[in-house]
């Protein structure tokens, strides 16, 4: 848990707020491959984060920005850019996983869920799993 | 959101979204189908007959783990009576094969189902780490898909089975149409959506999953909890089928039935008799008896210029010329045993599960 000051549109004045939520991260089908070959991550986000996805304010007062809860499109941006080791082409594409990766959120096909537009809840656990290796 | 009701059942809380039919289905019903359909599949094809020896091309990848535990699973629901027998070739790569073999042995003790491994090293005297080798890594999925094609007969020869199944899937088999179009390659584009195939001294060869979605295969792997191998091979994957695969993908984004839709036109195309009149009658290899268009079967013809030093013979008409200018095959190269065709007895005593 961390406090932040934070200024968004949904929290205005700001206000201190208790604001991460922590997530069970899983890889599969090969792509623990691009993320140091360990399938299970256990991490921990803010709750309120930057709408364009900006990954680099972690830490800092968010000021001015638009800003969302932390979903899914969010997550995937906070991987690629601090857990990914290599070949980020092969996880994301144009805002979204490349096609051919399917994704879980709590065991449940992330297209019954709403995809990246998913509000993640503390405790939730999203997977990824790789349908591209050989079979 | 709010969880989201299973539309076959009305009962319990959809975890997927069918990409054939784009139905919300709960986990029980969605076993129940993809299995049935698997069934269907078979029965309309009529890919069995009871008492049949049927091997199992298992890579210890996603799709023949699935098959695998799919055919148990119906053989033993359904009586199909038949002999399930596990398949695998180990082509000699280290780092890659050895590894997925590990998987396929672990599948053998977990389907209690006979297993038998035959390499390129004992078939060719070359595994694909010396080839490569020898020959880098451009064309050597040449020498790979050629020999392993005519290894899996030959394995399946040995074990004495009637029939070899193995675990391509709808996006390969849309992938293999887009591919044949692209390279005008008009007699493949013919038979690739072929459920069965089998030439006339040749073992039957069948894809039971021809109609199954990867998404379904991954998540009903997910879902059991099988254990399956999921490594790109080290040397350079098939550059050509990876745009294939790449443009599927995109299609099936934007149109989930893009894939189904691809294979019914595949099917729907019809060669033209004058063209069908043009290609090579099969025969049988001069050098080791194997199925052929030509005097000389791929795989001699690969393994003549692996062994005589000049392994793009068998790749490019010049440097074949190169190599036919230099004279006959010396007597002393490695050959191909004779293919035997199946002969009702087993040559080979296969491992059992413990």
């Amino acid at each position: 848990m961390s406090f932040r000051i934070m200024w968004s549109n949904q929290t205005f004045p700001p206000t201190l707020i208790m604001s991460s939520i922590t997530l069970r991260v899983e890889f599969g089908g090969g792509l623990e491959l691009l993320f140091s070959n360990i399938k299970q991550h256990k991490l921990t986000l803010p709750s309120i984060v930057p709408s364009n996805n900006g990954t680099k304010l972690n830490g800092e007062v968010l000021s001015g920005g638009e800003t969302k809860p932390a979903d899914v499109e969010y997550l995937m941006h906070h991987l690629r850019d601090n857990l990914l080791q290599e070949r980020p082409e092969l996880f994301m594409e144009d805002n979204t996983v490349r096609p051919g990766i399917l994704v879980l959120i709590n065991d449940t096909d992330w297209e019954l869920e709403g995809e990246g537009e998913y509000a993640l809840k503390d405790n939730d656990e999203v997977v990824f799993i790789s349908t591209l290796h050989g079979g | 959101m709010a969880p989201k009701i299973c539309a076959l059942c009305q009962n319990a809380k959809a975890i997927l979204k069918r990409p054939k039919t784009g139905q919300q289905i709960c986990k029980d019903c969605f076993f129940y189908v993809f299995e049935t359909e698997v069934h269907n599949t078979i029965n309309e094809a009529k890919l069995f007959s009871r008492g049949d020896r049927v091997a199992i091309g298992a890579s210890g990848g996603k799709d023949s783990t699935v098959l695998a535990y799919v055919l148990k699973t119906l053989n033993e629901r359904y009586d199909y009576g038949l002999n399930l027998f596990l398949l695998s070739i180990d082509e000699g790569i280290t780092g890659y094969r050895d590894d997925s073999l590990e998987t396929v042995k672990r599948n053998q003790q977990q389907y209690s189902m006979p297993l038998k491994i035959l390499s390129y090293d004992e078939l060719y005297g070359w595994t694909m780490d010396r080839i490569v080798s020898q020959i880098g890594k451009k064309n050597n999925c040449t020498f790979c898909g050629v020999f392993r094609r005519q290894a899996l007969d030959r394995g399946a020869a040995l074990l004495n089975v009637d029939h070899i199944v193995t675990g391509h899937n709808a996006d390969d088999i849309a992938e293999t149409v887009l591919m044949n179009i692209m390279r005008g390659d008009i007699a493949r584009l013919g038979r690739c959506t072929s459920i069965v195939t089998q030439g006339e001294d040749t073992i039957k060869r069948s894809k039971p999953f021809k109609y199954a979605y990867e998404k379904e295969i991954v998540m009903y792997a997910y879902f059991k909890k099988l254990d399956y191998f999921s490594t790109e091979c080290i040397y350079s994957p098939d550059a050509y089928r990876g745009h294939a695969r790449t443009f599927l993908k995109d299609l099936e984004a934007a149109r989930p039935s893009a894939i189904i839709d691809i294979i019914h036109s595949g099917e729907a195309f019809e060669i033209r008799e004058e063209i069908r009149a043009n290609q090579k009658a099969q025969q049988t290899c001069t050098r080791c008896g194997y199925m052929s268009s030509n005097d000389l079967c791929k795989a001699c013809t690969l393994l003549e210029g692996l062994e005589r030093g000049m392994a793009a013979s068998g790749i490019t008409d010049r440097a074949r010329k190169k190599l036919d200018a230099e004279g006959p095959a010396p007597d002393n190269i490695r050959t191909i045993p004779f293919f035997q065709p199946p002969s009702g007895h087993p040559l080979v005593a296969v491992e059992t599960t413990a």
